[in-house]
């Protein structure tokens, strides 16, 4: 049973004691803490169910690349599933519970998939739910969308807080383990900005743990000291608890910093996500124990190695009394040494290897432990904990020798390189047979923007095993580092190590080497997603021979902890299996980020209120205080319409056309789109944008204009302005103008730089107030002008400037609504007092706000299109009956060319006509006009379709605009429209312009 | 994430302050054009693995459009410059083949 | 009349803290920037040292920012901003520039205090790295999700120019990144 040690933990403080509870039972760890340490020191071993059997799982590793002991921890708005515990630090208070299984942790029913893996081998759902059809989405479907899934997602909203950071640094290196701590010395000393970063509490990785010497110190102290110097260097920035998660192109690099969760009562962010571009990287990132393949290899109680000896060494906990370590190489033999040391007992270690003659098997030997060479475990004995191992000879198929009895097994199937962030942008492995793992290729590294390499590794990520390799090569990288940054290095004496001479370790991918079905099926590669070496061997068996394909068939590699275990274990099976070589094989891709991060922490700051930018109009306090009910028109949110004492949007709407058209509407249209063209060539420019004539405009006039992209189709349209000869005010929608502004500068930038036009989009600096209905010119004379406001002095399509009312006022009389309308701009910052003087002035009018759904309904009467409605990127000024618009006399303009294209001239194009249903009902929105018999499909044809859609309150019925085919030569035609029910609503076509069609109201 | 450098406002900017543009040194053919010129200059496009000239935009910056010949397969930058240019400058065909000698402009 | 800016000089508490700063005049000014005349109208009407690229000149109230190889801005207090435009489109007539009163359509902010650098880094993919970004350079670039230029003013305080359509949005990310106990320990 696993317990406290009486003394020891180097990184727990036992005078600091924190109450937590699993499962609702309460236990009691010490800070510094994992909660696997914790949960160890406290007996309990059993600490996750595994994903498709259901196994009872304990923790194997005691970091990252933790597959089992995955827990949910915190609740409510604090809630996260799916951590692991070994890297979740302990805290007073917290609250952890396991996942994945029902009714409880102890007694799970779905472990009956546990008595029948022969039933669910690798392709088991691809092959089992193919047929009938009908039973996968009445079936099968809900019934795997139940099991599915680990941990459960948070219900309640998330209450902390996250945010990025962005850093430029030369350097960068990951990982603080002493190969990360010597680079960061070596390129602090350049003088080169360095950032260091290591992604738990402590600095120094395995060293300490395995008893590591560096000139003369104890590798504590060699640590405490180089961190110190660190802190010393005013160039250099370290920082624990954040993780390289990813490095992509050109430098740029993601650091995932968590800073509250070993504390989530501290305010401030809870992480951080630094977007680092560096000029060079280091990978320091150290390697990972690989287990090794036996039956019973992932029963509670069997871990790697180095995971038992930093349990012992780190926390001061025991994970068994009798622990039998199997190993092929030397390197675990520290751990059987930590145990002795620990006063813990070590049964027997089970070499695979023939010869064992290396340091510390000597020094083992010396102090009487059981050394069987040349063997295996041919099974492990036990249920929910381990209760012995039976040993049998590593070269036969596995006939039991004798048992061994222990609560522990201590694996170790050699060291792979952790290589993720050196891949994830490029960076190509090399195959290294001494250690039988692959290791990054210096040759063949990520390159940057100048096609120089930019990633460099260093330490056990590099390959290196023995400490002064580690050294030497984190030395040597820091230095290569600097130099391609541009400083200048300062070369690095190599320090005095304690390392022993280590045996060559010997490759061991199945144990026994000849084991048989049976076995295989009970030898683990990915303990998370429950894959074995059988279903590895199966799937070769039935053809799967690409490492990806193999993977996704499997699904080996594919769970939360990417296969940081079971990656080469499983290539190496399945090479075995096509008999090939390792590296012929390959490795499946490695992609970022190294461990699942936040998604808090990759919004940053873009959540709630901020989680996009709103625009508002200067008049946007007005409109919230008076109820709006808003709608986004692109960014900005503008009012659809207000209601009043409980009015329904339909009744709020409608009160708003009528008062506009009976008398007087106000409308914030601010939003439009504002741009000043200026220059010598300005109407030739224009010219070339507007379907229409642009460079006739007289100085003093408006004109309606249409804007197409090069592809002929519909783009923008709006009133330009003629301020004077060179200068012209360009209108856009809402919603167009950053874009139609970008448009202008990308053909006077890329096309026509010769041109002497310039542009400023000057949208935000006006407020612009259209004032609409019969009473509109009352309102203005009231309000008194220091220029002419008479029908012959500011006519239709006219403009004119100066005092209005005491504000600096431009007025421009045009109308989308059909009624007598001014739109009236005037700088932002009088906007809203401007608006405030309107209503004050317009209230004996019955002045009405109104908003976009009015808007759109006035327009829509007036048979005005409406770009995005009408338009859709496939329509075509000529198919909305704006010929008018059209300039016949221009050689060119952009789209020209377009619309001349055989398909653009097809008669059959569908056009744009009024529609009335007979029964006054109102269009559904997107319907289509159905037609004689069905298409290739089957599906039945159409003859158009509705574009705009409105009850009219002018006109008390339903009107709508839409395209149809021939449509202009159809009128008075019934055609029938499709509804949701499936029936059809006949409709005849009419002309576009419903209300006042002689233009006779605009006009006064 | 690529890093480009303006070449009007001198700043190495990041990809995000960037907005892309696509193909660059399109020859545009107006009203008199053929079918098929004009389908060449609204339609087909290169992908190639390998040197490629863009069009970019320092749009959170200066705003203004430059040009890059980038390597698609190694994101290699091998020179930024100026729009207002029909074709590639000596200078960039020169740096390109600095770096990739096998390579010739169509 | 009552004239207002975006957020009535809203402001944020803190160590580091946030302000709207009202209404300033701005003043888009383009043309060719090598052009003589271009340089006397703008400077003699100013009173400015003529900045080179990505620089800015301050005296008091006054500013003068290099925005792009055609395109100065011009801040003054916000009731200079229509004499100064009709001063230099005078000095400038007949010539291919252009000189625009921009000042309504733009948000200004101060972020001061101990950690101001950070609160921008947290917002902008700049090198704010005192050595790499100091007093006197004009940045154009990104606030999160917006367009924004910012510059060092003082030791401890940075200025910020936005739409003014956003500025709640940039009043709130700096603020809510400015916060207390938020403060990174990197510059």
């Amino acid at each position: 049973m696993s317990t406290r040690l009486s003394s020891g933990g180097r990184l727990v403080n036992r005078s600091a004691t924190c109450e937590f509870t699993f499962n609702g039972k309460r236990f009691t760890g010490f800070e510094g803490d994992t909660l696997a340490s914790a949960l160890l020191a406290n007996g309990q071993t059993l600490m996750g169910r595994s994903f498709k059997y259901h196994r009872p799982r304990g923790v194997v590793a005691s970091g990252a690349e933790e597959p089992n002991a995955l827990m949910g921890i915190g609740k409510d708005g604090k809630f996260e599933p799916n951590q692991r515990a070994t890297t979740a630090e302990l805290f007073d208070g917290m609250q952890a519970t396991t996942q994945n299984h029902w009714p409880s942790l102890e007694l799970d029913v779905g472990a009956v998939n546990s008595a029948l893996p022969r039933f669910l081998p690798a392709g088991f759902y691809y092959k089992t739910f193919m047929f009938p059809r009908p039973f996968w989405k009445h079936v099968f479907e809900p019934v795997i969308r139940k099991s599915a899934g680990l941990g459960k997602a948070p219900k309640d909203r998330d209450v902390d807080r996250y945010e990025h950071f962005y850093a430029f640094v030369d350097v960068l290196i990951v990982g603080g383990g002493i190969a990360g701590l010597q680079a960061a010395l070596t390129a602090g000393a350049s003088g080169a900005r360095v950032l260091l970063v290591e992604q738990t509490a402590a600095w120094g990785g395995r060293a300490a743990v395995d008893g590591v010497e560096i000139d003369g110190q104890a590798a504590g102290e060699w640590i405490n000291n180089t961190i110190q110097e660190l802190k010393n260097m005013s160039n250099v920035r370290i920082r624990t608890r954040a993780m390289g998660a990813g490095v992509y192109d050109h430098g740029y690099s993601l650091v995932y910093e968590r800073l509250t969760d070993h504390a989530p009562e501290t305010g401030g962010p809870r992480h951080r996500l630094w977007r680092v571009r560096a000029t060079q990287i280091i990978t320091a990132t150290g390697a990972i124990e690989r287990p090794l393949s036996f039956a019973g290899n992932d029963i509670p109680g069997v871990m790697l190695a180095s995971a038992v000896r930093d349990y012992v060494v780190n926390w001061g906990v025991s994970p068994g009394d009798r622990t039998v370590v199997v190993t092929n190489n030397d390197d675990a033999y520290r751990t059987a040494l930590a145990l002795l040391d620990a006063g813990l007992s070590v049964p027997a270690i089970i070499d695979a290897r023939a010869d064992v003659t290396g340091d510390l098997p000597q020094a083992l030997r010396a102090r009487g432990v059981d050394i069987r060479t040349g063997t295996g475990i041919a099974t492990v004995k036990g249920g929910k904990t381990v209760a012995g191992v039976s040993v049998c000879a590593q070269a036969g198929e596995g006939a039991a020798t004798d048992e061994i009895a222990c609560d522990v097994v201590a694996m170790s199937g050699g060291w792979s390189p952790v290589v993720h962030l050196w891949s994830h942008c490029g960076g190509k492995l090399i195959w290294d047979e001494d250690h039988a793992h692959f290791r990054p290729d210096p040759d063949r590294a990520p390159v940057t923007h100048d096609g120089t390499a930019f990633v460099r590794t260093a330490g056990a990520a590099h390959g290196t095993m023995s400490t002064l390799d580690v050294l030497d090569s984190a030395a040597k990288s820091a230095i290569a580092a600097v130099e391609a940054a541009g400083f200048k290095a300062t070369q690095h004496d190599l320090p005095l190590t304690n390392d022993v001479v280590e045996a060559p370790m010997s490759p061991v991918w199945m144990m026994p080497q000849g084991a048989g079905p049976a076995k295989r099926m009970k030898m683990w590669l990915d303990y998370q997603n429950d894959v074995k070496v059988s279903d590895v061997m199966l799937a070769a068996q039935e053809g799967y021979e690409s490492v990806e394909h193999t993977k996704r068939y499997t699904t080996l590699g594919m769970a939360t902890d990417q296969g940081k275990l079971s990656n080469i274990n499983g290539l190496a099976t399945l090479a075995i299996a096509l008999n090939e070589d390792i590296p012929q094989v390959g490795t499946t891709t490695f992609r970022p980020p190294y461990t699942p991060i936040s998604m808090g922490s990759i919004a940053g700051e873009a959540r709630h209120d901020v989680f996009q930018p709103i625009r508002r109009t200067p008049i946007h306090e007005w409109h919230e205080a008076h109820g709006a009910y808003m709608e986004p028109v692109g960014q900005w949110r503008r009012p659809y319409c207000y209601p009043r004492n409980g009015e329904s949007h339909d009744d709020a709407v409608a009160r708003e056309v009528l008062a506009t058209r009976q008398s007087l509407g106000l409308l914030d249209a601010s939003t439009l789109g504002k741009i000043i063209v200026k220059g010598p060539d300005a109407a030739k420019f224009l010219d070339m944008l507007y379907t229409n004539m642009m460079s006739s405009l007289k100085p003093g006039k408006c004109r309606y204009g249409l804007m197409c992209n090069e592809n002929g189709f519909l783009m923008d349209d709006g009133v330009v302005v003629r301020l004077d000869d060179e200068t012209f005010l360009v209108h856009t929608t809402s919603g167009g103008a950053e874009h139609t502004h970008g448009h202008m500068e990308d053909w006077l930038q890329c096309e026509w730089w010769d041109w002497k036009v310039h542009t400023v989009n000057v949208t935000e600096q006006w407020a612009q107030i259209a004032v609409v209905g019969p009473n509109a010119r009352k309102l203005l004379e009231k309000l008194g002008a220091d220029f002419d406001l008479s029908a012959e002095g500011l006519p239709f399509m006219g403009w004119s400037e100066g005092k209005l009312g005491g504000f600096d006022a431009r007025v421009f009389r045009i109308s989308f609504s059909g009624e007598l309308s001014y739109e009236i701009a005037v700088p932002a910052s009088q906007g809203r007092v401007f608006w405030d003087a309107l209503h004050a002035e317009g209230a004996e009018f019955n002045a009405t706000a109104y908003g976009t759904e009015a808007l759109h309904i006035m327009r829509a009467e007036k048979g005005f299109i409406m770009i995005g409605d009408e338009t859709d990127g496939t329509v075509i000024p000529q198919d909305l009956g704006l010929g008018w618009a059209i300039s016949k006399k221009k050689e060119d303009y952009l789209g020209k060319r377009a619309q001349e294209r055989s398909h653009m001239t097809d008669p059959k194009r569908w056009k744009l006509v009024g529609l009335e249903t007979l029964d006054g009902s109102v269009l559904p929105d997107g319907s289509y006009a159905v037609a004689d018999g069905t298409n290739a499909n089957g599906q039945g044809n159409t003859q158009g379709r509705v574009t705009s859609t409105y009850h009219s309150p002018t006109l008390g019925k339903g009107i709508a605009m839409g395209l149809v085919l021939n449509g202009p030569d159809r009128m008075g035609e019934t055609i029938q429209f499709n509804k949701v029910d499936g029936s059809t609503v006949a409709t005849k076509i009419v002309n576009p312009v419903f209300y006042d069609p002689e233009g006779e109201k605009q006009n006064v | 994430m690529l890093i480009l450098e303006c070449p009007y406002c001198g700043v190495t900017a990041d990809e995000t302050e960037l907005a892309a543009g696509g193909e660059a040194h399109l020859k545009r053919f107006g009203p008199g054009s053929s079918d098929e010129e004009f389908e060449g200059y609204l339609f087909h496009r290169q992908n190639p693995k390998g040197v490629h000239f863009e069009r970019w935009r320092h749009a959170n910056g200066c705003g203004k459009w430059f040009h890059a010949a980038r390597c698609t397969a190694s994101l290699e930058v091998f020179a930024t410059y100026t729009a207002q240019i029909a074709e590639p400058p000596a200078e960039v065909i020169a740096a390109i083949r600095a770096k990739r000698p096998d390579w010739s402009p169509e | 009349m009552s004239k207002a800016s975006a957020l009535m000089g809203a402001r944020s508490d803190g160590a580091t803290m946030v302000e709207e700063m009202g209404l300033r005049g701005m003043i888009t000014v383009k043309g060719d920037l090598s052009d003589i005349d271009l340089k006397n109208a703008v400077t003699g009407t100013s009173g400015l040292d003529f900045p080179a690229q990505r620089q800015i000149s301050t005296v008091e109230e006054r500013a003068l920012a290099w925005m792009a190889p055609d395109e100065l801005l011009l801040l003054c207090p916000h009731d200079e901003a229509d004499q100064m435009v009709a001063t230099i489109s005078r000095h400038l007539a007949g010539q291919f520039a252009t000189v625009i009163n921009v000042s309504d359509a733009r948000a200004m902010f101060r972020v001061s205090g101990p950690d101001a650098r950070e609160v921008l880094a947290k917002l902008a993919p700049v090198d704010l790295h005192p050595d790499s970004f100091g007093p006197g350079e004009m940045r154009r670039t990104r606030l999160a999700q917006v367009a924004a230029a910012i510059w060092q003013s003082d030791d401890d305080e940075f200025l910020v120019v936005c739409f003014r359509s956003v500025a709640q949005y940039v009043f709130d990310i700096l603020s809510l990144s400015a916060q207390d106990g938020s403060d990174v320990g990197y510059f």
